[in-house]
C-alpha cells in the first residue's frame, strides 16, 4: 500500500509529501505519524508540502489536525514550503490553520524548531 | 436585368460624382470643424464609395462575400475613430450621411416611377443601415478592447512588489482595493515571497483612500496566506481616520502587526531579521 515516508533526524521527524494527497493516504499518514512520534519521542515534526499543488478542505483539515495531534504528544509541527496557490485556496476555504507554525523552506523550518518555542501572545486564540 | 439591387447598383455607378459630392457636403455639415483633415475625409469617402459601388453588384446582403472589402474598410475606419476618441454619433454619421445623398440620386434617376422609387429607396436604406450598424459594432468592440487593455495596464501598474532589503519585501498599495485587484496583488506578492525567500512582507496602505469591511477582509486574507506560507506580514501606513473606521466597523486585526508608517514597519522587519541600523560616528 502507498505510504508517505517519515524520516527521523535526531529528535525531529521529516515528512515530505511528494505525491497527490488523497483522503485515504492522509488518514494513513495521520496514523503513522502519531505512532512514530510516540515511538521515537520526537520533539518536532517538519511537514514539507512544497510538492503539494492541490488541496481541498479535507486535506486542509488533516494538516491542521496533524499539528494539533503532534502538540498533544509534545511535538511541535512546522508546515514548510506551502505554495502560493495552496495558501490562497486554504484562505478562500476559510482554513487559516490557527496555531500551526509555518516556514518558507525546510532549512528555515529546521532553524525554527531548534529555537526554543516562543509563546505567541498575538495568536493566542487557538480555536478554528 | 431589373432586379432591385442591380438597379440600385446602376444608379450608384452612373451618379457616382454627384453622390460623392452630396455625401461630402453632408459629412462636412455633420462633423463640423476640421477634426479630420478634409483631404483624408475625401479620400476615405471616395474609397468607400468605390467599394460600395463594386459590392452592390453582388447584392444587398452586406454579410455576403461581395462585401468583404467594404466591411474591412469600415472596420478599419471605425477602429481608427475609436482610437482617436471620436464619439458614437460622429463615427456613425460617417456612414449615415451617405443616406441623404443616395436618396437624392435615387429620386433623380427614378423620378416618376413610384414603385421602383420606393423599392430602390428601401434597398438603399437597408444597405446604409446595415453598413452603419456594422460600423458601430466594430466601434464598440474597439472601445471595449481599449477599456479592457487599460484595465489590465492599471492592474499591472498598481501592484509593484519592491525589495526593501535582503529578505524584506514591500507592497505599496495605491487606490481602492476590490476583489480582482486584491487577487492579483496577493498572487504577485506570494510569488515574490517564494522566489526571493523573503521572510517579512510589508503591505503599505498609505495610498488606499478608504477601508471598509470588504477591503479589510481582503487584507486579512492576504495576511493569512502569507503566514501560511511561512513568512511574516506587517501592515503599515494606517492613517488616523482609517484606524477609527476599522475600530468602528468592529474589524478584528488581532494577530496582525500594524504600524502607522512604513519606517516603523521597516524597523520591525529589521528587528525580526536580526539586523540593526547604526549611525556612523562623525570622525
Amino acid at each position: 500500500m502507498e505510504r508517505i515516508p517519515i524520516l527521523r533526524m535526531g529528535n525531529l521527524l521529516l515528512v515530505t509529501i511528494q505525491v497527490d494527497m488523497h483522503d485515504r493516504l492522509a488518514l494513513t499518514l495521520q496514523d503513522d505519524l502519531t505512532t512514530q512520534i510516540e515511538r521515537t519521542a520526537a520533539k518536532g515534526v517538519l511537514l514539507d508540502i512544497s510538492a503539494l499543488d492541490v488541496v481541498d478542505s479535507f486535506i486542509g483539515r488533516i494538516i491542521a489536525n496533524l499539528s494539533r495531534m503532534a502538540r498533544i504528544l509534545d511535538a511541535r509541527t512546522v508546515v514548510v514550503g506551502m505554495r502560493p496557490a495552496v495558501a490562497i485556496t486554504l484562505v478562500e476555504l476559510g482554513l487559516s490553520l490557527q496555531g500551526v507554525e509555518t516556514a518558507l523552506d525546510v532549512e528555515r523550518g529546521m532553524r525554527l524548531l531548534r529555537r526554543p518555542p516562543t509563546p505567541e501572545p498575538l495568536r493566542a486564540d487557538h480555536h478554528d | 436585368m431589373t432586379t432591385p439591387h442591380t438597379r440600385l447598383a446602376d444608379i450608384v455607378k452612373t451618379a457616382r460624382q454627384p453622390l460623392l459630392e452630396g455625401w461630402l457636403a453632408n459629412l462636412r455639415e455633420a462633423l463640423g470643424d476640421g477634426r479630420i483633415a478634409n483631404a483624408e475625409l475625401t479620400h476615405q469617402a471616395t474609397d468607400l464609395l468605390n467599394l460600395i459601388t463594386a459590392a452592390l453588384e453582388s447584392g444587398t446582403d452586406i454579410q455576403g462575400d461581395g462585401w468583404t472589402a467594404t466591411r474591412q474598410m469600415l472596420e478599419e475606419i471605425s477602429r481608427s475613430r475609436a482610437v482617436q476618441g471620436f464619439s458614437w454619433t460622429e463615427t456613425a454619421m460617417f456612414v449615415f450621411s451617405l443616406k441623404k445623398a443616395l436618396f437624392t440620386e435615387v429620386r433623380r434617376a427614378l423620378g416618376s416611377d413610384a414603385e421602383a422609387l420606393a423599392e430602390a429607396t428601401w434597398q438603399s436604406n437597408v444597405v446604409v443601415d446595415a453598413l452603419g450598424m456594422h460600423t458601430i459594432q466594430t466601434f464598440q468592440r474597439s472601445r471595449e478592447g481599449i477599456i479592457l487593455r487599460q484595465q489590465e495596464e492599471l492592474l499591472e501598474l498598481s501592484t509593484p512588489v519592491v525589495t526593501l532589503w535582503d529578505g524584506i519585501l514591500a507592497l505599496p498599495m495605491i487606490g481602492t482595493l476590490d476583489s480582482s485587484r486584491t487577487q492579483v496583488v496577493m498572487e504577485s506578492l506570494l510569488q515574490r515571497i517564494v522566489d526571493s525567500g523573503s521572510e517579512v512582507a510589508i503591505i503599505d496602505i498609505t495610498g488606499v483612500p478608504t477601508v471598509d469591511t470588504l477591503v479589510a477582509q481582503h487584507l486579512l486574507k492576504t495576511v493569512t496566506a502569507i503566514r501560511l506560507m511561512g513568512a511574516d506580514c506587517i501592515i503599515s501606513g494606517i492613517r488616523p481616520q482609517i484606524a477609527q473606521t476599522i475600530v468602528h466597523l468592529g474589524i478584528d486585526l488581532r494577530g496582525v502587526t500594524t504600524k502607522a508608517s512604513l519606517a516603523d514597519a521597516l524597523a520591525v522587519a529589521f528587528d525580526r531579521s536580526g539586523l540593526t541600523v547604526v549611525k556612523r560616528h562623525a570622525s
